[in-house]
C-alpha cells in the first residue's frame, strides 16, 4: 500500500478528514450559539462511538447507556460539589465507578440475546435513572443540582472557544482509539461474535471476554463524556440519564451506521443539529422528528453513512 | 392489617391487569414478525385520548365512544404496519425497533397537537362511588378493568385454539416459512397482529384513563411496562405475558404500600433484571437454538 493509498483508509485518510473539520469550524460559526450546538455535538458523538462499538461491532443492543452518561455526570456534579474533590479526579473516578459498576453487571447481562438484552440494558439505564431522580439528598432530585466549572492544575477553561478545542481533542482520541480498537484482533474477535456466536466460539474466541470488554469500554466513554458534559454546562438533571436520552443516543448510533465509526458522528451530528432546526416548526416538531426518524431508516436502513458511502463506491465503478 | 394487604392487592391486580394487555399485544406482533413494537404503549394513549375525545369534546355517548375509540387506534395501527414496517420487512432487528420508536414519537407529537399536552379525565363507567367489601373500597372502575381482562383472556384463548386464523398466527410464530408452504398468508397475519395488537392497547387506554387521567404522554412507561410484563412471562407466550403483567402490577402495589412509593417505578425493571439474571428467557420463555 502506498502512501497516496494509505490516505483512502478510514484510520489515516478520515481521521486527517475529521481533524482537518474541526480545524477549520470555527471559522464558519457565526457566535457562540453555534460553538454550544457544535460542542454539545462532539460529546454526543463521543458517546456513539463507544456505543456503536458494542451495537454495530460486537452486535449487542443497548438501550441504557445514558445511564452511563449519568452516572459520570452525578459523579463529577457530587464529587466536586459536595466534597470538593478536584474535577480531573471526579472524572476519574466517575469513570472507575462507572466501568466498574458495568464490569460487575456484563457478565449476567450479556448472556441475555436480542429483545432480552434490549429489555435489560434498558430496565438498568431506568433504575440508574430513578435511583438518580430519587436520592434527593445525594442528587438534589428532580430539579438537578449546579456544577462547578472544570479545573486543571489551577487552569480553569473559560469561553466556547477553549471548550471546543477540549472536546474537539476529546473526539479525536476517541476515534483513534476506537478505529485501533476495531481494526485490532479485538475488532476482528467482535466481528466474529456479531456474525456468529456458536462460530465465535467453536474457532477459539472467548465470547463472554469480548462482549464484557466492549461493554465495559462503552460505558466509560459514556461516563468521561457525561463529566465533561456536566462542567462544560454548568447543571445535570436527572433526564441525563433518562430512557428519552438513551432512545437519542442509540438513534443517532443506527441512523448514521452501524458498525461505522465515523457514521456515530455524523448521527450524532445530525440528531443534535435537528432539533435546533426543528424548533421552527414549533407545534410540529415532536411530529416531524419521529417521521424524519422512520423515513430514514425505512428507505436507508444501514444508517446515512454506509448507505450513501456504497452510493459513492458504485458511482466510481 | 389483612384488609390493607387485600387493598393493596386490588390496585396491583388492576394496574396488572393493563400491564397485561399491552404486553399480550407486544407478543402477538412478536410472533407475527419477530418485531418488538415500541409504540405499544402509544396504542394505549390513542385508546385513552380518543375515547375522552369523542365523549366530551363530540358529545358521544360512552357506549358510542368507546367502540368507536377502539376502532380509531385499530387504524392507526393498521397504517403503522403499512406505513412503516411492511416497506422495511428486510430491516435488521434493531433498525425495526428504532422505526417503532420513531413511529412511538410520531404519535406522541400528533397527539400533542391535536389534543393539547393536557391531563385530561375520562369520567368511570359506571360511577366512582367505592363500594364496601368488608372494609376494602373497591373501586367500581377496577372491575371493569379485571373484568375486561378476564374476557379478553377467555376470548384470545377461543380466538388462537378454534378459530382458522387464530391457528394461522400460531402457525406463523411457530415457524414462518412452513406455515407460509401451508398457504397461510403471512402478510395478512401481520397486518391483523397489529390491528388486534392495537385493539388490546387502546382497551388498556379506556379502561385506565379514568383511573390514572390520560395525556400523551401516558403511553411511555405503560408501554415499557408491558414489555417488561411480555418479557418476564417469555417473549412470544401471550398467556406469559398475562402473568407477567400481574406480576408486575401486584409487586408494584406492594412497594408502594409497604416500602416506599419513590420507588414504585423501578420495581417492575428491578424484577425484570432479575429474572433475566436467572432465566435468560423469562419465566415460561424455551432456550432459543442458533444455527450456525
Amino acid at each position: 500500500m502506498n502512501r497516496f493509498m494509505r490516505l483512502a483508509t478510514p484510520r489515516y485518510g478520515g481521521m486527517l478528514g475529521l481533524a482537518a473539520i474541526i480545524a477549520v469550524l470555527p471559522a464558519f460559526l457565526p457566535n457562540s450559539f453555534y460553538f454550544d450546538v457544535v460542542i454539545l455535538v462532539g460529546l454526543n458523538a463521543i458517546v456513539c462511538i463507544g456505543l456503536n462499538l458494542l451495537v454495530g461491532y460486537a452486535g449487542q443492543i443497548s438501550l441504557g447507556h445514558a445511564g452511563f452518561f449519568g452516572l459520570g455526570a452525578y459523579a463529577s456534579a457530587i464529587l466536586t460539589g459536595n466534597y470538593g474533590w478536584p474535577p480531573v479526579l471526579a472524572l476519574l473516578a466517575g469513570a472507575a465507578g462507572t466501568g466498574l459498576l458495568a464490569f460487575a453487571v456484563a457478565r449476567p447481562i450479556m448472556k441475555l440475546r436480542g429483545h432480552y438484552l434490549a429489555m435489560g440494558t434498558l430496565g438498568l439505564g431506568i433504575i440508574i435513572s430513578i435511583v438518580l431522580t430519587q436520592e434527593v439528598d445525594l442528587t438534589g432530585g428532580p430539579d438537578g443540582m449546579p456544577v462547578s466549572g472544570f479545573s486543571v492544575l489551577g487552569w480553569e477553561p473559560s469561553g466556547v472557544l477553549v471548550w471546543y478545542w477540549i472536546v474537539g481533542g476529546l473526539l479525536l482520541l476517541t476515534v483513534w482509539l476506537a478505529l485501533n480498537i476495531v481494526e485490532s484482533p479485538v475488532g476482528r474477535a467482535l466481528r466474529a461474535v456479531h456474525g456468529s456466536e456458536a462460530a465465535a466460539q467453536t474457532m477459539g474466541v472467548d465470547v463472554v471476554h469480548y462482549k464484557v470488554l466492549v461493554f465495559v469500554v462503552s460505558a466509560v466513554l459514556a461516563s468521561i463524556a457525561g463529566s465533561v458534559f456536566v462542567h462544560y454546562i454548568g447543571f445535570v438533571t436527572p433526564s441525563e440519564a433518562g430512557f428519552v436520552h438513551s432512545i437519542e443516543l442509540i438513534t443517532m448510533v443506527v441512523l448514521g451506521g452501524l458498525a461505522s465509526i465515523y457514521g456515530a458522528v455524523v448521527g450524532a451530528a445530525i440528531l443534535t443539529t435537528l432539533p435546533q432546526l426543528l424548533t421552527a416548526l414549533h407545534d410540529y416538531e415532536m411530529l416531524g422528528f419521529g417521521a424524519i426518524m422512520m423515513g430514514v431508516m425505512i428507505f436507508m436502513p444501514k444508517g446515512l453513512v454506509p448507505t450513501v458511502a456504497r452510493l459513492i463506491r458504485d458511482r466510481v465503478r | 392489617m389483612f384488609t390493607e394487604f387485600l387493598q393493596f392487592l386490588l390496585s396491583g391486580v388492576t394496574v396488572g391487569a393493563t400491564y397485561a394487555l399491552v404486553g399480550v399485544g407486544f407478543s402477538i406482533i412478536y410472533n407475527a414478525s419477530q418485531v418488538i413494537n415500541f409504540a405499544q404503549g402509544e396504542f394505549v394513549m390513542l385508546g385513552g385520548m380518543m375515547a375522552w375525545f369523542l365523549f366530551e369534546r363530540a358529545g358521544l355517548p360512552m357506549p358510542a365512544a368507546v367502540p368507536l375509540a377502539i376502532a380509531g387506534t385499530v387504524l392507526v395501527g393498521l397504517a403503522l404496519e403499512k406505513f412503516a414496517i411492511e416497506p422495511a420487512r428486510n430491516a435488521s432487528i434493531v433498525t425495526l425497533i428504532i422505526i417503532t420508536i420513531g413511529a412511538s414519537i410520531f404519535l406522541r407529537g400528533g397527539a400533542q397537537l391535536v389534543w393539547g399536552r393536557d391531563f385530561h379525565a375520562l369520567p368511570a363507567l359506571s360511577g366512582d362511588a367505592p363500594i364496601d367489601l368488608s372494609g376494602v373500597a373497591v373501586n367500581p372502575q377496577s372491575l371493569w378493568v379485571m373484568g375486561c381482562t378476564v374476557v379478553v383472556v377467555i376470548l384470545l384463548h377461543w380466538f388462537f385454539s378454534r378459530t382458522m386464523t387464530g391457528r394461522a398466527m400460531r402457525a406463523v410464530a411457530f415457524n414462518m416459512l412452513a406455515a407460509q408452504l401451508a398457504g397461510v398468508n403471512n402478510r395478512l397475519i401481520l397486518m391483523f397482529s397489529f390491528g388486534l395488537s392495537a385493539a388490546l392497547g387502546a382497551l388498556a387506554g379506556v379502561l385506565i384513563a379514568p383511573i390514572t387521567l390520560t395525556y400523551p404522554d401516558v403511553g411511555i412507561m405503560l408501554g415499557l411496562k408491558g414489555f417488561c410484563a411480555a418479557i418476564l412471562g417469555g417473549l412470544g407466550y401471550p398467556y406469559g405475558a398475562i402473568v407477567g403483567g400481574l406480576i408486575v402490577g401486584i409487586s408494584e402495589a406492594m412497594t408502594a404500600g409497604y416500602v416506599s412509593s419513590a420507588y414504585k417505578d423501578a420495581v417492575a425493571f428491578v424484577i425484570i433484571l432479575m429474572t433475566l439474571f436467572f432465566m435468560p428467557n423469562g419465566l415460561f420463555g424455551r432456550r432459543g437454538i442458533e444455527r450456525v
